[in-house]
């Protein structure tokens, strides 16, 4: 029998037993080592040849990550592991760390029940080790933590053995530190000790780690590690005590198997009623319930085309099943099934709960699909990713005849891909990318050229502004086409505590009324408003303060749609709408439905919203980035000259030895470009990484000059819009 | 001069001669098929019969553009066709208000009704007919209760109703209606109730049934245009008669009669 051979009936047979499985990531800031260290585990376990991991980074399989030295995709791998006389199958997923990947994270984080946090012995915990760890455990995934890059603190910093221990301990205290601030309730139960072992040290890159179990067993704790490093030894001391036996022994002892994660997790992620036939299921991670899959991502495979991996929470998949789609409201029929042996993904007969697993047939799916059997499935929590698109970009195919082809693709990346919106925009005809960030649309529309082999051109990049309100608004009337319906509307800032509320999921429309009232009332709302909120949409609500007025309750829903339509592109420029609050104070309706109809409602309420929104004072929001930065300091002038030049504006300066890390914050407008002008100007010493760092007003003086520059590339007129425009 | 020409229940010869002499000698011509339709025709037939050029008007020439008709009607002779009768619906009595206003004059000549020719095909008296109220196609989720409440009301004063079907985006059958107070109809409030359904009033075969409410779907109309009525509890003998007569009533219905 083959060993690959061996290997498949291992993991076959290990499948079944949940107890023997762990799902897991592995989370870091970007270039922490990720991938290195998923690499060396793969091969530490014997999936892949020891030569190739580590050095060409073999996750970052695909041509644009080995050229850009950074991964873009999470990837799926698995291995088995042997721990105290018993084999486990490990399910993990190497994640990215560049922020404009983030979405990819976040969705990671539903397939699996822990993760590991990586953290860079010498930078420590950087902004986006909070962010991704606040992902995961946001979605009540447990952590341990991997400090990494060991051999830097004795090779670059020269620290002697105590310095070392310090620093070392340093980073355990952030790590935990954040994970009291963001689920207190949980701390005592997940932050990492280095006692207990759920705490290891090392490097991914000359594959060696230490734990307190493992110096027990091995006898080589930090002074032989630091004897070792300095005899310039790491072959020996990988051997003395390898990498992936004590991170997949701490992973093994402190990551949940399924079977406990579920009995915590589904509550968290599922909002059906827990003693359903389908909740207990899920709480089980019963192989004979119903099937439960939740799709966290698509693959283009070469072969097998789009491939939808997912978390098997109940059931047993079979090829062959028809299955709901319960967001598409479609069924799909699944084609094969597979599970993933090192990085290839390997068909098998039937899969049951508890694992990660590969589907082909599920057309219809995008990354969040809820799958089931059962028609009326509950269907998961949505997966919510903090950030919004930021940047866009115009893409046309060079030859028109790609036209169609290229609209196919488009939608293609955009089922992949939730956090790549594609738009058409009606004005001028040109299809719009809308993503997180220069790299995220410099990398998708590389991979249309290169993958898909359509040649496209394509504007520069173009931040989307948010509009937004600096004051309140007289009450305005809007009125039907036919005159006999009145909206009577107000709007004014929306305070930003009730919208940090809501996108952190602290409330939402589905949860009981009068908890929903306190929580909004604590967050700003006066009561009649938070007693009378209808919903939320992207950073806005809509509140109705009228009473009792006859059929405005079936006439809501197209209340909601007009107010929708509002909020998604504004009367300032059409951009959307973020930070406020709309409020409906009266409204007349006519008794008969037809006459209050979509084509009646929706145009005089959006059309009152705009009327409002030009009262109240109205100007734009433009992104932030937060910069991090470090270069030796005889550049430093280098540094802060191209900062100020940017609008930007430096927050923080830390030195360490004779490198400098200069902390800065600029508009998003002003940072295209970045990459290359940072390059130049350190002679390619600097290194650097960027934060989302949320929305600010521009600057009042440029108001009409952005406005206009926005209206002019869409096609609109150019001037500024009068409340008369749209009332009257 | 606006001015407004019922067109009558089904196709061109539908109109009075009043109204047809005014369109052959008027500056300009309008139709709307918005607020009700002339199955029995089309524009271009109507074209042909007139001799004339026919310009049709959408919701949107009606509604958010009605200011261009009213200020053309200022110095021209201006008609507006309208299928049905003049100003039953509320958007041409906008239009009326909106000239006066603006000092423009209007006339109108009358055309036959839908209101009136449902007392002529089913013999129910006038007089019995509560408010009316449209059943409109549900918008998302939403669907309106609005036909329910004004049966129940009508009901309390022994009144019939007259229900409107929705027209967009297409004319809406008898059995999709009655599939829609359904879904309303929480409470089976209607679950008891009698009604009758008429298809192409006007036309040489009208068809007339009469039924219970959740019945009808059971019953082969043809095409459109359909229109409703929902009995009162208590029927006169003479509309029963009727009833039986011409719209081939259930038997039970005699229980009804007071
Ligand atoms: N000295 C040292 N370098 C390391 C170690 N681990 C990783 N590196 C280096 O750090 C760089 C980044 O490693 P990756 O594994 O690509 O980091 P990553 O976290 O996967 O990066 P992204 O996926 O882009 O976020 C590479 O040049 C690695 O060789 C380590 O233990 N010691
Ligand atoms: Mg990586």
């Amino acid at each position: 029998m083959t060993r690959a051979k061996k290997m498949v009936d291992k993991i076959k047979d290990l499948m079944w037993k949940p107890d023997k499985i762990r799902n897991m990531g592995i989370i870091a800031h970007i270039d922490h080592g990720k991938t290195t260290l998923s690499d060396n585990l793969l091969a530490g376990a014997g999936m892949i040849s020891e030569e190739l991991a580590g050095q060409q980074l073999y996750l970052d399989f695909d041509e644009q990550e080995q050229e850009r030295g950074i991964t873009i995709n999470a990837a799926n791998v698995s291995m088995v592991h042997e721990y105290g006389g018993e084999e486990y199958l490990i399910n993990l997923i190497d994640t990215p760390g560049h922020v404009d990947f983030g979405g990819d994270v976040t969705r990671a984080m539903r397939a699996v029940d822990g993760v590991i946090v990586v953290v860079d012995a010498v930078e420590g915990v950087m902004p986006q080790t909070e962010t991704v760890l606040r992902q995961a455990l946001r979605e009540n995934v447990k952590p341990v933590l991997f400090v990494n890059k060991v051999d830097r603190l004795i090779k670059e910093l020269e620290l002697g053995p105590e310095e070392m221990q310090n620093k070392l301990i340093k980073v355990i205290g952030e790590v935990n530190k954040l994970i009291k601030a963001l689920r207190p309730e949980k701390y005592d139960k997940w932050k990492v000790d280095v006692a207990n072992g759920s705490v290891a040290f090392g490097s991914a890159l000359y594959k060696w780690a230490v734990s307190v179990p493992s110096m027990k067993e091995t006898g080589v704790g930090f002074k032989e590690v630091y004897d070792y490093l300095k005899a310039d030894n790491a072959r020996e001391l990988a051997k003395k005590t390898p990498l992936h036996r004590v991170v997949l022994d701490m992973v093994i002892k402190h990551l949940p198997s399924p079977i406990e994660a579920q009995k915590e997790r589904i509550p968290v992620i599922w909002k059906g009623d827990a003693t359903s036939n389908e909740g207990q299921a899920m709480v089980k991670c019963d192989p004979n319930g119903p099937i439960a899959l939740m799709i966290t991502k698509i693959v283009s495979d070469p072969h097998a085309g789009e491939v939808a991996v997912g978390r098997l929470y109940s059931g047993t998949l079979k090829p062959g099943l028809e299955l709901f789609l319960i967001d598409r409201k479609t069924k799909n029929r699944v084609q094969t099934i597979g599970l993933f042996m090192g990085p290839r993904r390997v068909e098998v007969p039937e899969i049951p709960a508890g694992n990660i697993v590969a589907v082909v047939g599920l057309k219809d799916a995008v990354a969040g699909s809820t799958c089931s059997n059962l028609e009326n499935f509950v269907p998961f929590e949505s997966i919510k990713h903090i950030s919004e698109p930021v940047v866009t970009m115009a893409i046309e195919a060079k030859n028109p005849r790609d036209l169609p082809k290229l609209i196919e693709v488009l939608r293609k990346l955009a089922k992949e891909d939730p956090t790549l919106q594609v738009t058409l925009n009606e004005e001028t005809g040109e299809h719009l990318m809308s993503g997180m960030g220069e790299l995220h649309l410099e990398v998708r529309v590389e991979r249309i050229r290169r993958d898909f082999g359509i040649d496209v051109v394509t504007s520069p990049p173009i931040v989307v502004f948010r509009e937004t309100v600096t004051s309140t608004s007289p009450v305005v009337e809007g009125k039907s086409p036919n005159k006999h319906n009145r909206f009577y509307i107000t709007v004014e800032p929306l305070p930003q505590e009730v919208i940090r509320k809501f996108k952190e999921g602290e409330v939402d429309m589905k949860m009981d009324k009068k908890e929903r009232r306190r929580i909004l009332e604590e967050a700003g709302l006066a009561k009649e408003e938070a007693a009378g909120i209808q919903e939320y949409y992207e950073g806005n609500v809509f509140c109705d303060v009228t009473k009792g007025i006859q059929y405005l309750n079936e006439t809501m829903e197209l209340i909601l749609e007009g107010f929708r339509e509002a909020m998604r592109a504004g009367p300032l420029a059409r951009e959307p709408m973020m930070g406020v609050k709309v409020k409906l104070v009266d409204c007349k309706l006519h008794e008969d439905a037809v006459h209050r109809g979509p084509a009646q409602v929706i145009p005089a309420v959006r059309s009152a919203i705009f009327a409002a929104v030009l009262q109240a004072q109205p100007t734009l929001l433009e992104p932030y980035q937060k910069v991090f930065i470090t270069v030796p300091q005889d550049m430093l002038g280098n540094v802060t000259k191209e900062i100020q030049g940017r609008r930007g504006q430096i927050l923080e300066m830390r030195t360490e030895g004779d490198m400098v890390t200069v902390v800065a914050k600029a508009p998003v407008k002003e940072m295209f470009g970045f990459a290359g002008a940072i390059r130049s100007a350190t002679s390619g010493k600097a290194l650097w990484s960027v934060e989302h760092a949320g929305f600010e007003p521009i600057p009042q003086g440029l108001l009409e000059n952005f406005v206009m520059e926005v209206r002019k590339r869409k096609g609109l007129k150019l001037e500024l819009p009068k409340p008369e425009d749209f009332v009257g | 001069m606006l001015t407004f020409i019922g067109m009558g229940l089904y196709d061109e010869k539908d109109i009075s001669i009043k109204g047809y002499e005014k369109v052959k000698e008027a500056d300009e011509v309008y139709i709307e098929f918005y607020t009700s339709k002339l199955v029995g025709t089309t524009r271009e037939r109507l074209e042909e019969f007139f001799g004339r050029e026919i310009v049709e008007l959408r919701r949107e020439d009606l509604e958010d553009r009605s200011r261009e008709l009213v200020e053309k009607a200022r110095h021209k002779d201006i008609v507006l066709l309208i299928p049905g009768d003049v100003a039953v619906a509320t958007t041409h009595s906008s239009i009326m208000l909106e000239a006066r206003q603006k000092g423009v004059d209007i006339q109108l000549i009358h055309g036959a009704s839908i209101v009136s020719a449902v007392c002529g095909l089913t013999g129910l008296h006038n007089y019995r007919f509560g408010k009316s109220a449209t059943v409109a196609y549900p918008y998302g989720k939403t669907v309106s209760r609005t036909p329910i409440r004004v049966i129940l009301d009508n009901w309390s004063i022994n009144a019939h109703t007259l229900l409107y079907l929705d027209l967009h985006p297409e004319p809406m059958t008898i059995a999709k209606a009655v599939e829609i107070l359904k879904k309303a109809d929480d409470d089976k409030m209607l679950k008891d109730a009698y009604a009758v359904g008429l298809a192409r009033a006007g036309s040489e075969k009208p068809v007339v049934r009469c039924d219970r409410l959740y019945e009808l779907p059971e019953h082969d109309f043809g095409d459109p245009l359909y229109i409703m009525v929902v009995l009162a509890k208590k029927l006169h003998i003479t509309e029963y008669e009727f009833l039986s007569a011409f719209a081939n009533a259930p038997h039970e219905l005699s229980l009804s009669v007071e």
